[in-house]
């Protein structure tokens, strides 16, 4: 004889008792899920957030364009093209060496002086000035460009990017810009 | 049996009863393939073993690599020249990524050939593709890493080509640099891409891939005029198991560790015998007689970029990798039923053919490089001037001093950018040769304003000098 009176009640639960309860299960079950979801999704966020901001920070935060000392005035000769370099404002304690950004610096005249990235325009290579041909050249895809900058021959689209350049106080000065990026 | 052995039988089955770990082995290393796989299969776990080479190897070089900007150079050199089998352990590394870039570039074509991307392994070969893309993703990141002169001016030409991108590429190109220029932040950041980031998705998705093997099985090798039909494939696979396969260990597995120790060997070989690869100048920005090249792997796709005419390069740069994209998850979608051998897939071996040559021919031309000017052609000397004096012997002079020879040939001597022009003065009258000279071309920048009338005179003196007789 059975004495368990819940165990008759269950066996004999008419169907539709059985289909509201199965019902109410699912309803927690989509609860539950949503639930889950929602929060794991929050968590997510929290915790992706800081994450992709400091990866993406650098984009945010340019370096600030600084007039950086190369040289005295009667260091360059007229008509001459010298490599100059200065120090990044982007610099971090860490950096060493790639704290530096070169640049190509031609003095035209007694006080007018142009400076040039070394980055070819076409894809970024160095170009070297060759004196005796007059020239820049790139070790790529044979870039060349002429003492004021302009597209001599090659794949470059366009000029060598020039900085901005004065004379202060009899020093040159250049201003240091972002890299070239075509 | 003795007493130890005992005790070791009982703490196996200890373990074995709380883990699982035969009931493991039994499902992965005894699953049943089919008969006749043969050394084509092994490439797959050859790039698994390379993988695991890598993972050890770089953990290891990573206890003395700092990756700062300021010490990543000088740290590799102690590597390379004080630290115990250091030179050896990055050659070790150097070879082991060569041998999964190879190695997984065969596996792709077997798969290819094979179809064992049709039905049901598409995610097989899904997974596959973007472990291949990631494999890249580690050979390109793995070299900036050496951060040496190479290495810095190979991150400013990655960015530009990102800048390439439209209304995006600047972006990119700041994402990729870690800033406005190449700085401090620019090789931690690689260095947690190549170490941290990648390595997790690889991971991942071998995870899939060697899942995806036990359950949907090894493809069997294809037969003509058996085509694959979803509708009857799994139960004609399981019953084919059922009656011809046997367990992957040791039946098929003894060729994988076979191949898998001859890989390790052949690159402790290679990384002894040929070395770790030379660290160039130190990544200092301001020593500007650099020439970036990439690792081998990629001097195909850097031939490909170069011979691109300007005006399309920015098509190439961007629709190239996305139609290799495309590529690569295509054939699952459009084709997962149908013949499976490639004798009945002549496409197949018509593309696979094709692939191969224009990486083998773009590479061959990557090597040359014959459009970058050499910048180490030495003066010609008197024998090949055929002059000590005079007009011909000063244009020889001018000829080199000008840079004309760093992109012209003259008997064996010179650079291929240009025309060679050992007899240039068969083809070319004096008048031509000016005006060539003082107008230039395409390719060839204009010497007027760079010459004096002499100076002039004297190179039209020489190369028209250069005849056959």
């Amino acid at each position: 004889m059975n004495t368990d009176p819940n165990e008759n009640d269950s066996k004999e639960q008419p169907e539709p008792v059985r289909r509201e309860q199965s019902h109410d299960k699912d309803l927690d079950r989509r609860f539950f899920t949503k639930l889950s979801l929602a929060l794991v999704g929050f968590a997510t966020f929290l915790v992706g957030i800081p994450v992709v901001g400091f990866l993406i920070d650098p984009l945010f935060r340019p370096a600030p364009r600084l007039w950086r000392q190369v040289g005295a005035v009667d260091d360059f000769k007229i008509g001459d093209v010298s490599e100059v370099s200065f120090e990044d404002t982007s610099a971090l304690p860490w950096a060493g060496l790639t704290n530096k950004t070169a640049a190509w610096l031609y003095r035209q005249g007694e006080q007018e002086f142009v400076a040039y990235s070394v980055n070819c325009a076409h894809l970024g290579c160095p170009v070297r000035w060759e004196a005796d041909a007059q020239l820049f050249m790139c070790p790529c895809h044979g870039g060349v460009y002429f003492k004021d900058g302009n597209v001599a021959a090659g794949p470059p689209p366009r000029g060598l990017t020039k900085y901005p350049v004065r004379v202060q106080n009899g020093q040159v000065e250049i201003l240091t810009s972002p890299a070239p990026i075509t | 049996m003795t007493e130890l052995t005992r005790t070791l039988a009982k703490l196996w089955q200890w373990f074995d009863d709380r883990t699982g770990a035969s009931a493991v082995w039994k499902a992965t290393a005894g699953h049943l393939v089919p008969p006749n796989t043969g050394w084509a299969y092994v490439f797959g776990s050859a790039t698994l073993v390379a993988f695991i080479v890598q993972v050890v190897t770089g953990i290891a070089l990573a206890t003395i690599y700092v990756p700062s900007t300021a010490q990543a150079y000088n740290s590799l050199q102690f590597i390379s020249a004080q630290a115990k089998w250091g030179h050896l352990l990055r050659g070790m590394h150097y070879f082991g990524a060569s041998a999964m870039v190879l190695l997984v570039g065969i596996h792709v074509t077997r798969t290819y050939l094979m179809a064992a991307y049709k039905y049901p392994r598409e995610m097989s070969w899904l997974s596959g593709s973007v472990l291949l893309l990631l494999i890249v993703g580690m050979g390109f990141t793995g070299q900036l890493l050496r951060w040496d002169q190479v290495a810095y001016w190979s991150v400013f030409i990655a960015a530009e080509q990102a800048g390439r991108v439209p209304f995006v590429g600047k972006t990119l190109a700041h994402f990729i640099l870690a800033g406005d220029t190449v700085g401090g932040a620019t090789l931690s950041r690689f260095f947690a891409f190549h170490v941290f980031f990648i390595p997790m998705f690889i991971f991942g998705f071998i995870g899939v891939h060697l899942y995806l093997v036990i359950r949907n099985g090894i493809s069997e090798p294809p037969k003509k005029g058996r085509p694959v039909d979803p509708k009857t494939y799994r139960a004609w696979y399981e019953d084919m198991l059922k009656r011809e396969g046997h367990p992957f260990w040791p039946n098929a597995a003894w060729r994988d560790v076979v191949f898998g120790v001859a890989t390790i060997v052949v690159l402790v070989i290679l990384a002894w015998v040929v070395g770790a690869p030379h660290l160039a100048k130190p990544p200092d920005p301001t020593i500007l007689q650099a020439e970036p090249r990439p690792d081998w792997y990629l001097l195909w796709y850097f031939a490909l970029l170069a011979l691109t005419p300007a005006k399309l390069e920015n098509f190439v740069m961007i629709l190239a990798p996305l139609f290799f994209v495309l590529f690569l998850i295509l054939p699952p979608l459009v084709a997962n039923k149908g013949e499976r051998s490639a004798l009945r897939r002549p496409w197949a071996i018509g593309l696979v053919i094709t692939c191969w040559m224009m990486i083998g021919t773009l590479w061959i031309e990557g090597k040359r490089a014959p459009w970058s000017p050499d910048f180490s052609a030495q003066e010609l000397p008197l024998a090949v001037v055929h002059a000590a004096s005079g007009p011909v012997y000063a244009g020889a002079q001018l000829f080199h001093s000008h840079g004309c020879e760093y992109c012209h040939t003259i008997s064996g001597y010179g650079g291929h950018r240009g025309p060679e022009l050992t007899y240039v003065g068969d083809r070319l009258t004096a008048d031509q040769l000016t005006i060539q000279i003082v107008n230039g071309g395409t390719n060839m920048p204009a010497y007027g304003g760079n010459l004096t009338a002499s100076e002039l005179s004297n190179i039209v003196a020489f190369l028209g000098s250069r005849k056959t007789q």
